[in-house]
């Protein structure tokens, strides 16, 4: 296998590299056989699954998929409206994955599946003091943030839009602001729709995102998966290569110096057009 | 409900109420409502119990019993 994308520049949660920035979700997949084709071509290191009642007619181990592709398994209370019920959740998925990681959702409606944040911080201090390790996917408000950062949080997850919604990220600006408080990871998580929302998200500066719907419900979900493979490492390249400054007007990258000129006009009227300091003596 | 046999058991499991033929633990319980062990975990009456104490953790009649594994989700 070839080195990691991640090779001299690590991405480190909780005291663990992963070997990707591209964390994936296995939700809204047709069949087994396409997820485990997005997650191959995803290359991604970790992927999140729900805790569900066990259903005897089910055919297929979400559990061997993961564990089969070297893929770290990362629960996530999704469904949750109260504090009570995530730690619950945690808890049992804890013990049936032998993990104490855990993606951390309190949803505060149905309709728009925004996360609660007085629940959501609840939660997050509970689970902290019992020894795990919390990934809160959260609004794209700093304050919070910072406050699921406070009670120990390992990463923090702000939406770029609501979940499943393909909106890409509403408020660049407030991710930059998440980015620039944070001490630990931010991870984008939600309304990615397309290979460039990824990208961008890292441009901003987030460590990683976590993408569900839009390789799962894309028509070519492989593809999409390599799409948001490339996406993310292009994104975290650009962002550590550092960015032009944005200018109001265009700036030349070739000189106006050296210029042919055809008949009637000289370089230096083509200069002083252009706006160049002119030699008074070439007039 | 139905009236309960003598030795029968009735539980909550998953939401629905089970009679259970014969007393018997948490361990016996997964064995039959599971393939495999692995990637399941059991709550009762809201509470987790871990796995070391599946063998020796009796079921009680009235017992509200969660059997949870892995979906796909995001």
């Amino acid at each position: 296998m070839s080195a990691p994308s991640t090779a001299g520049d690590p991405f480190v949660i909780g005291g663990v590299t992963l070997d990707s920035r591209l964390i994936m979700g296995t939700g809204g997949m047709t069949s087994h056989d396409a997820l485990r084709d997005a997650l191959v071509a995803s290359e991604t290191a970790m992927a999140t699954v729900a805790v569900r009642r066990v259903d005897p007619s089910t055919r297929h181990s979400l559990v061997d998929l993961l564990d089969g592709l070297g893929v770290r398994i990362l629960p996530n209370t999704a469904g949750c409206f109260t504090a009570a019920d995530a730690v619950l959740t945690a808890r049992l998925a804890r013990e049936a994955f032998a993990t104490d990681w855990v993606k951390l959702e309190v949803i505060g409606d149905d309709r728009t599946l925004l996360p609660d944040p007085v629940e959501l911080i609840d939660a997050a201090d509970q689970l902290v003091a019992d020894g795990f390790t919390v990934l809160p996917y959260c609004g794209d408000d700093p304050i919070v943030a910072k406050r699921l950062e406070q009670v120990g949080c390992a990463a923090v997850m702000p939406l770029g839009s609501p979940i499943g919604s393909g909106l890409g990220i509403r408020n660049p600006h407030n991710i930059e602001l998440i980015v620039e408080q944070a001490g630990v990871p931010v991870v984008l998580d939600a309304g990615i729709g397309t290979a460039s929302d990824a990208c961008l998200a890292l441009e901003l500066g987030c460590d990683a995102v976590l993408v569900a719907s839009a390789v799962t419900r894309a028509v070519d979900p492989e593809l999409m998966a390599t799409a948001m493979r490339h996406a993310v490492v292009a994104g975290r390249s650009a962002r550590r290569a550092g960015r032009i400054t944005r200018r109001f007007h265009a700036e030349a990258s070739s000189s106006f110096e050296g210029l042919a000129t055809g008949p009637g006009v000289s370089t230096a009227q083509r200069a002083e057009t252009a706006g160049e300091p002119v030699d008074p003596s070439s007039r | 409900m139905t009236e309960a046999s003598d030795d029968s058991v009735l539980v909550t499991i998953n939401g629905n109420v089970e009679q259970l033929t014969t007393a018997t633990t948490v361990d016996a319980l997964v064995a039959l409502w599971c393939p495999s062990p692995r990637g399941v975990a059991v709550a009762v009456d809201g509470e987790v119990i871990p796995r070391s104490l599946w063998p020796s953790t009796q079921i009680v009649p009235g017992a509200v019993i969660e059997i949870v594994t892995a979906a796909a989700g995001g």
